[in-house]
């Protein structure tokens, strides 16, 4: 059990959770998850986490309300546990470049650059966050974000906050020696199409990129092999191996497809929670 | 006097036709007539080598005499005295290659069914109004055990009598590992497992779910600023294989892990009341022939595939499951493929399973495994169209301890290293047991590994108090 102690829309359907997890925040590392369950007879789904505080004991997540699992979270308030909460999961992200470090987050995925951007900035490295959004009121965490890093760029699809155009149009320019200038290595959280569009940036131009990837989870532990990812022709477990992974030798196309596989029951079990209130820790 | 009968008392078993879709326990269990009809059979041997077959030594002519007499308090303690977990073993342990294969008249007769009377006690045992258990821990130096399958229950079970605080750390949600996850609820209720557990937590043991051993916290902090004096490693082997053919990560394609998974720990079979779904079709292909196979097949007819098929590259001559698990499937209509090697996974233009490219064996000179080895015909190549394809070939000792865990030495399997003949790993105070070290195996065979190391550590505190 995970006790809810803040609790903070950021935008409509994006929530920040801070949590009571002193064990698990003790040995987070940034690039790592925990995988949640909400109810008896819930889901496990896992979650990356945005930020630890090992002094508090406290552990930060930003869930986009998008499914059952995420939308039964929403019910929750300050002060309500989580039923379960286990982590941190997956590998540590290791950073072997050094200089110039740029993170791209896509929607809620900026949330997770916060404890690795600081992380990385402490090191010595250059770091430059690029926080892309449809529009101004869907960018996320912007002042958290502006004090891990030393340039945020923003950008928004429709021009109504910084850069008008995609993430990776301003990635291209940077790449061209633009604003802080050519990355040494890029980072890319956030949906699919986002993370498979900044790949596809970097490609070719050497520089080591590496993305998340969110493939269907149970256990999160290597037990069921769910969230296999084939990466440079290989099969991965995307909890025991990543979730982080060379960008470029990653197989988008099965990626996308095996994320989908479950469509229909999502959409089944989705429309349930409209008309179920959650009680905390029951049926 | 014993009575010479030269069948076993047969288990009440319920309808095939019925069974198959649902989950209700296949095996009704004795009642108490047929149980003290059974254990008139017993000649209760002077040497009882019956015992010798035992993993964990269940003194088992005296619970039978005890049966036989109508005692059936007497007969559950003595149970309970060698064996932590009498319902789940009376259910799931390979009997026939075990205590009832040395059984004295099994020689001319039907051996004694010593797993269905071990099965009576304990459900006699869990029928009655529950029985005072006082915690008695008055040992200083507390234990930590690693994972809550068979292993680690029975080895904290152990522990707990010597009077040892015992914690055991569960990575999922709920505890009991395999029993849990994998074996499923028409073969091991979950509420027999559950009320396992119980009696665990009356003898003083605490379950901590949701903390990973090696993630959560560390073994040094284990041993060091927890205070815990020794450790037990009950990780199970827990990283499916997969066959490394092409289309195994189509769409459809399960590990058996997986596909029980979402039935048993997650009841999937409940969606959409309960939230995690699963994916059957009308025509499911399982590869393997093992008793995880069998429980998936099985499980796939129960959540609505037409057609369950068992895909084998041998025949059923070498097949590893259990002759009854083997016996329930043919009664439920699974399909058998005996002498048939998978060699690709078909799909159609969005990446879901079609079908399944399979070639036809024979069998040639035996392998290193004594059993004979599936040579491919030429030319036989064919297709069985299928819906989902579940891979039941094995599992590897799961890794994440070793990753983060200095000085424990592994083998090339990731299997943990044991000095010879004990449960001592190359760490001081840390002993494993179970399918992390043997690799996948049975859970009586864990159990007794868990029983072993706790005696093993029970020494091990003494020397060092």
């Amino acid at each position: 059990m995970a006790e809810i102690l803040e609790k903070r829309p950021l935008t409509p359907i994006t929530r920040l959770y801070r949590v009571d997890a002193p064990l698990v925040a003790k040995s987070a590392q940034p690039g790592q998850f925990v995988i949640v369950r909400v109810r008896d007879g819930g889901e496990r789904i896992p979650l990356t986490i945005a930020d630890y505080d090992r002094d508090a004991g406290t552990l930060t997540i930003v869930v986009q309300e998008v499914g059952t699992t995420t939308r039964y979270l929403g019910q929750l308030d300050v002060g309500d546990d989580i039923l379960d909460l286990v982590g941190p999961l997956g590998m540590p992200l290791e950073i072997p470049v050094k200089g110039h470090i740029v993170g791209i987050g896509g929607g809620f995925g900026a949330a997770a650059l916060l404890c690795l951007m600081r992380e990385l900035r402490q090191r010595g490295d250059t770091t430059t966050i690029i926080n892309g959004a449809r529009e101004k009121d869907l960018l996320i965490l912007n002042d958290e974000l502006a004090g891990v890093c030393d340039n945020l760029e923003l950008c928004t699809d429709d021009g109504s906050a910084g850069f008008h155009g995609l993430v990776t149009e301003r990635l291209a320019q940077l790449i061209d020696g633009d604003g802080p200038g050519r990355p040494d290595m890029v980072i890319a959280i956030g949906p699919m199409l986002m993370i498979r569009a900044v790949t596809e940036t970097t490609r070719g131009k050497d520089i080591p990129t590496l993305v998340s990837l969110d493939p269907l989870m149970i256990d999160g532990t290597g037990m069921c092999g769910g969230c296999r990812v084939t990466v440079d022709n290989e099969v991965k477990f995307a909890c025991v191996d990543g979730p982080f992974f060379d960008a470029h030798q990653v197989d988008f196309e099965e990626a996308v497809r095996r994320n989908k596989m479950y469509v229909r029951q999502e959409g089944e079990s989705k429309n349930r929670t409209a008309c179920r209130k959650l009680v905390v820790g029951q049926d | 006097m014993p009575v010479k009968r030269v069948q076993k008392t047969p288990m009440p078993e319920r309808d095939a036709v019925l069974r198959s879709h649902d989950f209700k326990e296949v095996n009704e269990g004795y009642g108490i007539a047929h149980a003290q009809f059974e254990a008139e059979r017993c000649l209760r041997c002077q040497d009882p080598i019956c015992i010798d077959g035992c993993p964990v030594r269940v003194p088992i002519p005296e619970f039978i005499h005890q049966v036989a007499k109508g005692d059936m308090r007497a007969a559950a303690e003595i149970l309970r005295r060698s064996n932590p977990l009498p319902a789940v073993c009376g259910r799931v342990c390979p009997q026939e290659v075990q205590c009832e294969e040395q059984c004295s008249i099994g020689i001319r007769f039907k051996p004694v069914a010593i797993g269905y009377l071990e099965r009576f006690v304990a459900d006699w045992e869990m029928e009655q109004p529950a029985v005072e258990i006082r915690a008695n821990l008055h040992q200083d130096q507390k234990v930590a055990i690693v994972g809550s399958g068979p292993a680690g229950l029975v080895c904290a079970g152990e522990l707990a009598r010597l009077g040892y605080p015992v914690t055991i750390f569960e990575a999922l949600h709920a505890p009991g590992g395999v029993l849990r996850y994998g074996i499923p609820e028409f073969r091991l209720p979950k509420n027999v497992l559950d009320w396992e557990i119980e009696q665990l937590k009356k003898l003083g043991v605490e379950i901590q779910c949701n903390v990973i051993i090696g993630k959560t916290i560390t073994m040094d902090e284990l041993m060091g600023e927890m205070g815990f004096s020794a450790v037990f490693i009950g990780t199970g082997a827990g990283l499916p294989s997969f066959l490394g053919i092409p289309g195994e990560n189509l769409n459809g394609v399960y590990s058996a892990n997986e596909f029980l998974t979402r039935v048993n720990l997650m009841h999937a079979n409940d969606f959409p009341n309960a939230d995690t779904p699963v994916m059957v079709g009308r025509r499911v292909a399982v590869i393997g022939a093992g008793n995880t196979a069998m429980d998936t097949v099985r499980t796939a007819l129960r959540v609505g595939a037409e057609h369950g098929m068992i895909v084998y590259r041998r025949s059923d001559q070498e097949m590893t499951a259990r002759v009854e698990e083997h016996h329930h499937a043919i009664e439920e209509g699974v399909e058998f493929h005996w002498l048939t090697n998978p060699v690709e996974v078909l799909g159609d233009e969005d990446g879901w399973v079609t079908g399944l490219r399979c070639v036809r064996m024979e069998l040639g000179a035996p392998d290193d495994s004594g059993r004979a080895r599936p040579v491919p015909i030429e030319g036989s190549e064919f297709v069985i169209p299928v819906d989902n394809v579940v891979l039941s070939i094995g599992n590897k000792p799961n890794p994440l301890l070793l990753q983060t865990t200095k000085g424990l030495a592994s083998n090339k399997w990731g299997c943990l290293v044991v000095h010879d003949g004990t449960s001592e790993t190359s760490r001081d105070h840390v002993f494993a047991g179970g399918d992390a070290v043997t690799g996948a195996a049975t859970v009586i065979l864990a159990a007794g590994a868990g029983k072993t190391a706790a005696t093993e550590i029970h020494e091990d505190l003494r020397a060092n108090s």
